[in-house]
């Protein structure tokens, strides 16, 4: 929205707007309403500059806006070819890449998944992800903690995606940094395994407040862990009540039977979207 | 640590800006963060440090202002700020689902000169 009169322009979004009416236009005579807006929002700025003036821009600019716009555009892209997306986060050992390759190959033929995964360096997930039959594309960030929406685009292009029913993109192990990129996706699922302890949504809240899904990992091990479900659940309704919780054990097969029936049943509605909507 | 990144394209528009409305130097650059928007304030003045020698922005002033955790209430029909950053209303209990403030990352203003 235009701050200096509240006009409905959005901020650092070039829009070009002619002739539209203020009830007193008196008021803006140093407002120009016919300027272009793609360099968003210097209404103050003077054009004549005295010496040693000092002025202030106003700017209100998203840092992340390109991000955000790319992101965006993946979100498109997905929506008209019906595809569903998850963005996989958690911290690194959760156990992401278990839990992938047990959901591909028990949802099996029922739906065709591709896999985009990132990391610092190496291609062992993806070697390990290529055992469930499914294609991987990994993504090699270097020192970058963390996938953007740019890098997912490129990746998207190594990929063959007719057909394709679910993409799950494995971000980089990191709880803090991927919280703040937007890749596009649908779905946000958040693994907590039960080795990372149960206040992990209280000392990661950025992370765990943007989760559409938490998905308890490595339920195998809770008694060794001495994990308590009811705390983990009572945080993570703290954190983000509108979350999904699953509790899972990718290696005996508990729980995956709840988590693949809510993948189909997601990926139902995915079909049925409005390709214009985001 | 991707506040470096964040601090990078912050001051990458910063300066496009400064030199599109013909200013010579940067004085100060305003930030508004939000608390969970999962940045560390004093991470981006380290990498302001690092990043402005030599650009029209040097030995400016980066101040950010830090914009707290502020959720819908239904059931209460208010908004509140959470400063535990739990998303749950202080009075009622009631979970809310509707973030209004908090994940912020602006850039919001600057002050240049022209000569």
């Amino acid at each position: 929205m235009c701050e200096t009169c509240g006009c409905g322009l959005s901020a650092g979004i070039p829009v070009t707007v002619s002739g539209h009416d203020h009830p007193e236009p008196g008021e803006h005579e140093r407002h120009h309403h016919d300027h272009d807006h793609d360099e968003a929002h210097h209404h103050d700025h003077p054009h004549e500059h005295g010496a040693q003036e000092r002025q202030t821009l106003e700017l209100r600019h998203a840092i992340l806006e390109k991000n955000d716009r790319l992101a965006e555009r993946n979100r498109g892209f997905f929506h008209a070819r019906g595809v569903l997306v998850l963005n996989v986060l958690s911290s690194p050992g959760s156990g992401k890449t278990t839990l992938i390759g047990a959901t591909i190959r028990q949802l099996g033929p029922r739906l065709k998944t591709a896999v985009i995964v990132g990391d610092l360096a190496t291609d062992n997930d993806a070697r390990r992800l290529r055992e469930s039959g499914a294609p991987v594309v990994q993504i090699n960030t270097g020192t970058v903690c963390h996938l953007e929406a740019d890098m997912v685009a490129r990746a998207l292009k190594q990929l063959d995606l007719t057909g394709l029913d679910l993409l799950i993109i494995e971000n980089v192990g990191n709880l803090v940094c991927p919280a703040s990129y937007d890749l596009g996706e649908d779905l946000r699922v958040v693994l907590l395994s039960v080795t990372d302890g149960e206040d992990k949504p209280l000392k990661y809240p950025p992370m765990f407040h943007t989760a559409d899904v938490v998905l308890v990992s490595k339920l195998d091990l809770e008694l060794a862990c001495d994990f308590k479900r009811a705390e983990v659940a009572a945080n993570v309704r703290h954190i983000a009540p509108r979350a999904r919780l699953f509790e899972v054990s990718a290696k005996t097969g508990a729980g995956m039977e709840e988590w693949l029936g809510y993948l189909l049943q997601q990926r139902e509605a995915a079909k049925h979207r409005d390709p214009l909507s985001s | 640590m991707h506040e470096f990144s964040i601090m990078q394209s912050a001051l990458q528009q910063a300066l496009r800006e400064a030199r599109q409305a013909g200013a010579a130097r940067v004085h100060e650059i305003r930030l508004r963060i939000g608390v969970l928007s999962g940045v560390v304030p004093d991470a981006l003045h380290f990498a302001f440090e690092v990043l402005t020698p030599g650009t029209p922005a040097e030995g400016a002033l980066l101040t950010i202002e830090d914009v707290q955790a502020r959720f819908w209430c239904a059931s209460c029909r208010r908004e509140f700020v959470s400063a535990n950053l739990y998303a749950e209303c202080p009075d009622c209990r009631h979970p809310s689902g509707e973030l209004r403030a908090g994940r912020e990352m602006e850039l919001s203003s600057m002050e240049v000169d022209y000569v």
